[in-house]
């Protein structure tokens, strides 16, 4: 009853919140809260840390970009088309990685990351170093002119909770249990006659598809795809959102993109602008050194100690 | 078929070398149905990893595995698990972050076919608490249903794990050292639950209480470095002096 009453509070702020704050700053918050809680779903509850992530954010913004921009799709298409692709990626790169584990997962998948991101680089239709610029916006539901950026806001929104409300449905389901189970006891799970390497796939497959949303939607809203979204500095800092939030929870991703973002876009604007990575590095450090279960994390478990 | 050649599970020539070390070698195994069958031997001897090549976590050097007259020398673990061999190991294998009621269900819900089902709300699944609770119920953990498993004290762990593979109803169950850091008290609940769940099951296990293995056990086969040193009832392999022998040689 409290929770339900908490997520309509919630609900209401989002739905008031552009006639407050700047509306594309909001969507970028929603965007990478996304990507992060997707990760989350790999790395929170799948016990796997990839380092190739921004393949599939990036990867997907290029589709979404060319699907709108050169075939004139219309906007709901192509962002499907973008999650679609980045979808069958992962599950390319899902297949030759799964079986490893710990540190050779996370070198596969930078690799292979890699490579994606040569091949955009080199590949005609993503624009090089210059990026797929002016991607049309376009109508949502054929109605609502997207280029007015609170129409924009708001179907962005419903693009987002309808992400969050998968994640969090999968992490509570049948699967969820098998996954938790496997992150839990591997040889344990196994012997009850579960193939581990499946359920892992399907986390996997999962969690890119989502990302790829989350890279769909942002292209979306800044009618760009650029090099940097599939920059292993993208594979990076979606690491560091999901720690800095706290590792396997629902809302912790979520929390950290937001603060990321927010530091980020009020450093970029001062004098501090050169230091942002310096910032993040240091950030990143005091989480690992300190406060493990990250601000969610903790959180929960301070206010189970206190009552 | 006569009853005392019904063999469910048969080994032969099994090996296992690593890196020029042979820690099985050329075992040949043969479990009665429907028996209680003890693997002893002094540490180090190879009863783990006879284990682990029997459910194929590990893959033999040589040698070859039959289940039911069907050779399974190259089946893959989660397939020898949904044939009906289900193992146990010898450090307590248990799911901590879930409760004791959820740990049963995971073994319960394979069942279902909707393991793959991300779309799927966990309510589903509360249509097998009844059978957890009972299962539970069984191994003396009824007032723990709920408890978070990482808090459960050593011997009330497996308990649990010997609940969650009865949960699969194998045919077979494969148990290592079931009794082992328990107390008096648990020790004798655990062997009075072996004899309970032996009832149209085979058993092979692996157990240092030689007082476990002289109540329960019909066949005993031990080994000694890798290989079988002699076979056969608790009475005739406890007056066999080589066994005695292999016993001091360990204490010395
Ligand atoms: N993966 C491995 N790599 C190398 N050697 C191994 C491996 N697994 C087991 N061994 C060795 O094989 C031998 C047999 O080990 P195993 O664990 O099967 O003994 P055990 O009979 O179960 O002993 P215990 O009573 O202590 O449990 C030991 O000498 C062990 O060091
Ligand atoms: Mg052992």
């Amino acid at each position: 009853m409290k929770k339900t009453f908490g997520y309509l509070i919630l609900l209401a702020l989002a739905l008031a919140a552009p006639f407050v704050v700047y509306p594309v700053l909001l969507m970028k918050l929603l965007c990478f809260a996304l990507f992060a809680s997707a990760f989350n779903l790999i790395l929170g509850y799948g016990g796997l840390l990839s380092f190739g992530h921004a393949a599939f954010f990036g990867g997907a913004a290029y589709f979404t970009g060319h699907a709108l921009k050169a075939w004139g799709l219309p906007t709901e298409l192509g962002i499907l088309a973008g999650t679609a692709g980045a979808g069958l990626l992962g599950l390319a790169i899902g297949l030759l990685a799964i079986r490893r584990q710990g540190i050779y997962f996370a070198m596969i998948t930078l690799a292979m990351a890699q490579m994606a991101y040569f091949f955009f680089i080199s590949a005609p239709f993503t624009g090089g170093e210059n990026g797929l610029q002016g991607v049309p916006r376009g109508m949502a539901l054929g109605m609502f002119d997207l280029s007015n950026d609170r129409t924009m806001y708001f179907f962005v929104l419903a693009i987002c909770l309808g992400g969050f409300l998968l994640i969090a449905r999968a992490v509570h389901s049948p699967f969820g249990q098998v996954l938790g189970a496997i992150r839990d006891n591997e040889d344990r799970a196994r012997s009850l006659g579960y193939d581990i390497e499946r359920y892992k796939l399907l986390a996997f497959v999962l969690s890119a598809t989502l990302a790829g949303l989350a890279g769909a939607t942002k292209t979306v809203v800044f009618q760009l795809a650029s090099l940097s979204d599939a920059h292993w500095h993208m594979s990076g800092e979606v690491v560091l959102m999901t720690l800095l939030g706290g590792l396997g929870t629902i809302a912790g991703p979520a929390v950290g993109a937001s603060i990321i973002i927010a530091l980020q876009n009020y450093l970029a604007s001062g004098p501090f602008a050169a230091w942002v990575p310096v910032v993040l590095g240091v950030i990143f450090v005091t989480c690992v050194l300190s406060f493990r279960r990250g601000v969610v994390g903790e959180l929960r478990a301070f206010i189970r100690r206190s009552f | 078929m006569n009853k005392t050649d019904d063999f469910i599970l048969e080994t032969r020539g099994l090996t296992k070398e690593f890196k020029g070390f042979t820690a099985v070698s050329e075992v040949d195994l043969r479990i009665r149905r429907h028996t209680i069958h003890a693997l002893i031997g002094p540490n180090g001897a190879g009863k783990t990893t006879v284990f682990n090549l029997l459910t194929k976590f590990l893959t033999p050097t040589r040698g070859t595995i039959a289940f039911n007259g069907r050779d399974i020398t190259a089946a893959k673990p989660a397939e020898i698990s949904r044939m009906g061999v289900v193992r146990s190991f010898q450090i307590s294998a248990v799911f901590p972050h879930m409760t004791a009621r959820e740990n049963v269900r995971v073994a319960l819900q394979r069942k279902l076919g909707t393991s793959f089902h991300f779309w799927r709300s966990e309510r589903s699944l509360h249509k097998l608490n009844d059978r957890a609770d009972e299962l539970l119920a069984m191994v003396g953990l009824e007032r723990f249903t709920d408890a978070v498993v990482a808090d459960l004290p050593y011997g009330r762990k497996r308990a649990l794990e010997i609940a969650t593979t009865l949960a699969l109803d194998p045919e077979m169950m494969l148990l290592d050292e079931p009794t082992q850091g328990m107390g008096r008290e648990d020790v004798e609940l655990v062997t009075q639950l072996i004899r309970k769940v032996s009832a149209n099951r085979t058993i092979l296990m692996v157990e240092h209480n030689l007082g476990v293995v002289s109540t329960l056990c019909d066949a005993i086969t031990v080994l000694q470095r890798g290989a079988v040193l002699t076979e056969g009832t608790y009475a005739e392999v406890s007056a066999d002096p080589r066994v005695k022998e292999a016993y001091m040689g360990k204490a010395a």
